[in-house]
């Protein structure tokens, strides 16, 4: 069907009254360009004007186009002391409208854009990191109360969660740490290689590799790994519990979240972060040994023969140590925001989000500090 | 002579600086059906919130059999805790575990029963609430009338005296909505169980209700209190007579608002 598009006429009526008169089909299609201003600069210039009346003429569709039009132009004129007449509009029309100023608009609901000083903006930030870290504090001192319950055998919380997470964290993690440290221990042995090929040292890739992946990356990247897949999860499954209102029951019902949800989760990190860890070495070393037996000339033997001579065990205690350090980050992390989560959907992506950055920052942040005490103390 | 079981005292409720409701004082008696209406967003839930220990007051006291329960030794506080059972809106059931194993949850924790006299109370609590045989189902697997009558075979678990229910028959059809305020009649009658809800609907507040407390957005304070029937009938206040007649003008008589 062919319509003809809409168009609006203006029509005097009488010294005082102007009529506008609407006509075929206001719709998205065919009136979104037309402004409630451009027509009331148009009756502007009808100096004597005291009365506008609204009609329509063969209008053909209308939606909420036409509304939103006539409640721009009603609210214009109205502020500049015109009258509207809304009586020649068709009935279904007038009824929309009286609806749409039936119930008027409760004072003080609307939001003002307030526009802040760069100075309060500065001061409101400093609050919020100050709130964050009392947050953040409490947060520490409820882990700690409730590790001390756990000493005394007076946590409750269902020791089949502890397993669960530990399967959870542990197990199910395996393939891909298999795969991230296999690989980071290719690329330290090809990066080391290049240089040590120069003086034709290559067996010292295995020095390079070995205390490498045990002292520090072996650590790093299960904690790498862990943040973004256990951190996150953990945020996420506590924000979610936040937001249907489970952690209220439990409180309720006489559980402290902290015991029940927080613990087995930190301790199932604890105790599995290591060994995930131990496993991650390995690989490592199994990655630097495939590049130096395949491209450099050196035995499987002799690079065996010399990871051994050169990895103490310092190195790996130093490194399970780390790995157990970041498993207890990661868990404040991940549980500490998913307990600050607020009530909504995007509320639980912003946790999850926050928790891998805060774990992240948290892990290097440890690992320099460890790193350099353990240069000063010289191990 | 009815006992109070609850006591509320120049209760204000507040976030921050935001005031909710301020000065409300009533009682809540044994075996009473205490209904806490209102309009939408008038702090019936923050009320609730307070009562059971969730949020601390900014001002007043809340007593449970004459014991302050802000102002008691949290091992206290605990055990009043112990004798209340809660009903969420949404049942607040922990989506990781079984209907049967959210209701065992408390008595495992809480009691010193063996694991046979565990299931055997929790497959009854189920079958109390109509949910027999569906105690290896997971919340998500359940429609939301489900969820809330698990809910309260949660809350019931530990046989508590006092049910708090938050909007219990919100998002049911009239049926289930029904079927829900007869089974909490009928559980407050056979338990001697006194229950404190949360709601807006008209036919569940002159169905069971016994008692009520009606706050108001406005003056954030509470305009008036009663029985729902005798509040309808006698009430002056007409924000009162608007919400319990649906903005009707003419007065129904009370029965006509219960449901058949």
């Amino acid at each position: 069907m062919n319509s003809p598009s809409a168009a609006w006429r203006l029509e005097q009526r009488s010294d005082t009254d102007l009529a506008l008169v609407l006509t075929g089909d206001w719709d998205a299609a065919h009136a979104g360009q037309i402004a409630p201003e451009t027509v009331f600069e148009e009756i502007r210039r009808h100096a004597a004007i005291q009365r506008i009346l609204l009609a329509a003429k063969d209008l053909g569709r209308w939606d909420s186009v036409l509304m939103t039009f006539l409640i721009g132009l009603i609210d214009r004129c109205r502020k500049e002391q015109l009258e509207v007449d809304t009586a020649e509009l068709p009935e279904g029309i007038r009824t929309l409208l009286d609806l749409a100023y039936v119930v008027p608009e409760r004072a003080g609901a609307r939001r003002e854009a307030i526009r802040t000083l760069w100075l309060a903006e500065i001061g409101k930030s400093a609050q919020r990191l100050w709130a964050d870290a009392k947050g953040f504090t409490r947060f520490l001192g409820e882990a700690a109360l409730a590790f001390a319950a756990l000493a005394f055998g007076q946590a409750r919380f269902r020791r089949v969660d502890l397993w669960l997470n530990i399967q959870e964290c542990g197990p199910s993690a395996v393939p891909i740490v298999t795969l991230i440290s296999l690989l980071v221990g290719l690329i330290l042995a090809f990066v080391g290689a290049v240089q040590l090929a120069l003086f034709g040292a290559q067996i010292y890739i295995a020095d390079l590799v070995g205390r490498g992946m045990t002292r520090e990356m072996g650590a790093l990247m299960t904690a790498v790994i862990m943040s973004g897949r256990t951190g996150a999860a953990f945020a996420a499954q506590i924000g979610t519990m936040n937001v249907n209102l489970e952690i209220s029951a439990l409180r309720v019902m006489g559980f402290a979240p902290m015991e029940f949800l927080v613990l087995p989760r930190m301790l199932a990190l604890i105790l599995i972060m290591p060994v995930l860890c131990l496993y991650a070495d390995l690989m490592g070393i199994i990655g630097g040994g495939l590049v130096t037996v395949s491209f450099f000339d050196v035995s499987l033997m002799q690079y065996l023969h010399r990871t051994q001579q050169a990895v103490h065990l310092a190195d790996f205690l130093i490194g399970l140590s780390k790995c157990a350090v970041y498993g207890v980050l990661i868990a404040i992390a991940g549980c500490l925001r998913g307990m600050q989560c607020g009530r909504s959907a995007s509320a639980v992506g912003d946790a999850a989000t926050s928790a891998v950055v805060t774990s992240i920052v948290f892990i290097v942040v440890s690992d320099s500090i460890i790193t350099l005490i353990c240069n000063r103390l010289g191990i | 002579m009815a006992k109070p079981v609850i006591t509320v005292e120049n209760l204000t409720l507040a976030y921050g600086d935001f005031l909710i409701q301020r000065d409300l004082n009533f009682t809540i008696n044994r075996g009473d059906i205490f209904i806490i209406m209102g309009g939408s967003g008038c702090g019936k839930s923050t009320l609730l919130m307070h009562l059971i220990g969730l949020q601390r007051p900014a001002k007043g006291e809340i007593f449970y059999d004459g014991q302050n329960f802000w102002r008691s030794e949290p091992g206290d506080r605990e055990k009043i805790m112990r004798r209340i059972g809660v009903l969420f809106q949404s049942g607040a059931l922990l989506s990781s575990l079984t209907l049967a194993d959210n209701v065992a949850l408390p008595l495992g924790e809480f009691t010193d029963l063996s694991p046979t006299q565990i299931r055997r109370i929790v497959s009854y609590k189920l079958a109390l609430v109509g949910l027999a045989g569906f105690g290896d189902y997971y919340p998500s697997e359940l429609s939301g009338g489900m969820q809330k009558r698990a809910g309260l075979a949660r809350a019931m678990a530990l046989d508590p005296e006092i049910l708090y229910f938050d909007e219990p028959s919100a998002g049911l059809d009239p049926i289930s909505a029904k079927r829900l305020d007869d089974l909490i009649r009928s559980l407050q009658a056979s338990l001697g169980a006194t229950v404190v809800m949360v709601t807006h609907e008209l036919p569940s507040i002159f169905a069971i209700g016994t008692n009520s407390i009606f706050l108001d957005s406005e003056t954030k304070t509470a305009i008036a209190g009663g029985p729902p029937k005798q509040l309808l009938a006698e009430s002056k206040d007409p924000k009162v007579i608007r919400f319990l007649t649906r903005d009707q003008e003419n007065r129904p008589m009370p029965d006509a608002g219960a449901r058949p």
